[in-house]
């Protein structure tokens, strides 16, 4: 597997914000088929890793490219989602007036192809187009078991229950790479194992390839294939969760000086 | 808030669950109300049938209105101008080009949805204060070209022409019995755009740059795009609507109620209606211009009451009663009449446990 091209490149990307280094030079790469963590402590650059990569932020140097081709630092933001990319964000960022089902329903603009024209008459191909989608979105509720919360508006539902839509709208783009921020943050014991499942779930049985970033280190030395340890905005460690564990500049990063 | 659904309604396919009438009596219900619309200038009086089909083309334009600001979140205090651009429009092409009506109000519709467009371009760099500046701008801009250029046409400084009676398969729509069923039928249409909307991906689409503009751009809904579709949908319907009020008056310009007023009262409608639902445009324009009616009666008649004070009675008691409505709906219903009608259908689903 690691013969193959990376999935996502990360080559030498910096950002600064005015004069401030978010991120300097930092590089590493995403195979396919592999659940990849960002760990570091806060104000790392773990998120504005994950904004390059998205389209939020556009570094000042380097490089993003996906699977070796497209550099999605000169991708315009909203085609990004059309490369096969989708994520969920630190602070939930759901529709909060629509229902669960209309969220996900969102999630399948970029699958759809009725034209305004269509969408206004709603008729024949629109129609039949809006039942298909359904389906898909219906199997990812079920998967996620959010039936019950199905017409529910997504504004009035507790925490725990947003962050699974909020996965679940990122599911229904369908992507080939999800990039996931903090998907546990805020969550007890049970709701943090519920999450775990479906991301395994999600790894095994759609083959997404997944980036994640956690505070919870037990986590994600569980879950996790290989880990980038970012520090002040500079890449101090890259490898395995093993090697990572034993790592002199990671434990310093965490514990500071012994 | 859940949607609470009437116990023992079930869907069996997700066609019918999208369906927007679902149930039989439903269909019967819409029947019985199109029958009595469809037959109001028979058993209603002359004002009902006027006050109706004035009310008809409003909620037109406050359906426009509520595509952009219900839906897509974005604002504009320039629905009443493109309601000028519509009327002149459709008064031009059928007093000079002979264009027969329906397709005149077609024409009316999409020119203004062009010139919406050109006062939409905004959006791609400004938002909420900044964007309703920007509206505001059509506002004076478009009375300013009727009454300035091409006099010919235009009308020139008085600012008005004349929109001629409409004759379709050789039945004159001259008097306001007639008339009524013209806004009728397009208000019937245009409501059912607004329904086949907000089902679909253009709805969720609006809806999705509302409520959280940068996580729609990732989910790629292409942002401007989709603010300039939903400029365009407004003043369609603005224009549609400006050319249905234009012909009921027979005559279309500025001084006609197309000002700046007229479009700070449409939002106020749909603020009281409900800003973001189908239902929200129908309550909030009955209502305020039942309530402006009522305003103007009661204020002939404290006019009556005290002589002295009729000229302040007369000119102030409708704006100040707005005003009041206006207020007391920010403060106690900010969500308008459509939510507290929700709230009143859960209410009775689940009685007598509701309280």
């Amino acid at each position: 597997m690691s013969q193959l091209t990376p999935l996502l490149t990360v080559d030498h990307v910096s950002l600064s914000f005015g004069g401030n280094a978010a991120l300097s030079e930092v590089s590493f790469d995403v195979r396919p088929g592999e659940i990849r963590a960002i760990i570091g402590p806060n104000g790392a650059g773990k998120t504005s890793i994950l904004n390059c990569i998205s389209g939020f932020y556009r570094p000042q140097h380097g490089r993003i490219l996906l699977r070796g081709t497209t550099d999605l630092t000169q991708t315009t933001t909203n085609q990004i989602a059309g490369l096969g990319l989708a994520r969920t964000f630190q602070n939930i960022a759901l529709y909060t007036g629509l229902s669960t089902l209309d969220n996900l329903m969102a999630a399948r603009h970029i699958h759809m192809k009725q034209s305004m024209m269509q969408s206004m008459l709603y008729w024949g191909p629109a129609r039949r187009e809006e039942v298909a989608h359904r389906q898909v979105v219906e199997d990812i509720i079920d998967f996620l078991e959010i039936a019950h919360i199905r017409k529910a508006v997504v504004g009035a539902l507790p925490y725990g229950l947003r962050k699974r839509v909020e996965l679940g709208r990122a599911l229904a783009m369908e992507p080939e790479l999800l990039l996931l921020d903090e998907p546990m943050a805020g969550m007890n014991l049970e709701e943090k194992e519920d999450m775990a499942r479906f991301i395994l779930d999600i790894y095994e049985r759609r083959g997404v390839t997944i980036v994640l970033i956690e505070h919870d280190m037990g986590l994600v030395m569980d879950i996790s294939d290989r880990v980038v340890v970012l520090d002040f905005g500079r890449k101090i460690a890259d490898g395995p969760p093993d090697d990572i564990k034993r790592n002199p500049a990671v434990i310093q990063a965490y514990l500071g000086e012994a | 808030m859940t949607a609470l659904r009437p116990a023992g309604d079930f869907d069996r396919t997700y066609e019918q669950d999208m369906s927007v009438i679902r149930r039989p009596w439903q269909w019967v219900a819409l029947a019985v109300v199109l029958l009595l619309a469809l037959t109001a200038p028979r058993w209603g009086s002359a004002y009902l049938v006027s006050t109706a089909n004035h009310i008809f083309y409003t909620i037109i334009a406050v359906q426009g209105l509520n595509v952009l600001v219900g839906y897509t979140g974005q604002i504009s205090l320039g629905q009443a101008a493109f309601m000028l651009v519509g009327g002149y429009t459709s008064a031009l092409v059928t007093t000079h080009l002979g264009l027969p009506f329906p397709l005149a109000v077609l024409v009316a519709g999409l020119s203004t949805g062009l010139v919406g467009l050109l006062f939409g371009l905004p959006s791609l760099r400004v938002k909420g204060f900044y964007l309703a500046m920007a509206t505001l701008a059509a506002q004076f801009i478009i009375p300013w070209v009727s009454r300035h250029l091409y006099p010919d046409l235009l009308g020139g400084t008085s600012g008005r022409i004349t929109a001629p009676v409409p004759v379709i398969f050789g039945i004159s729509f001259g008097e306001v019995n007639n008339y009524f069923y013209l806004s009728l039928i397009t208000l019937i249409l245009t409501t059912i755009l607004m329904l086949n909307i907000s089902r679909s991906r253009l709805g969720r689409a609006f809806v999705s740059l509302r409520d959280n503009d940068l996580a729609a751009e990732l989910l790629g809904v292409n942002l401007f795009g989709y603010k300039l579709r939903a400029f365009f949908i407004a003043s369609f319907l603005a224009g549609v609507a400006g050319a249905l009020k234009a012909h009921s008056q027979r005559g279309v310009g500025t001084e006609f109620g197309y000002g700046l007023e007229e479009s700070i009262i449409m939002l106020g409608m749909l603020v009281i209606g409900g800003l973001g639902t189908n239902l929200g445009p129908f309550l909030g324009v009955t209502a305020v211009i039942l309530l402006e009616d009522l305003a103007g009666v009661t204020g002939q008649r404290m006019a009556q009451l005290f002589p002295s004070q009729a000229a302040r009675f007369l000119t102030s008691f409708r704006p100040i009663f707005f005003g009041l409505i206006l207020m007391l709906f920010l403060i106690f219903e900010p969500r308008g009449l459509a939510h507290r009608w929700q709230t009143i259908k859960s209410a009775w689903r689940l009685r007598p446990f509701s309280r």
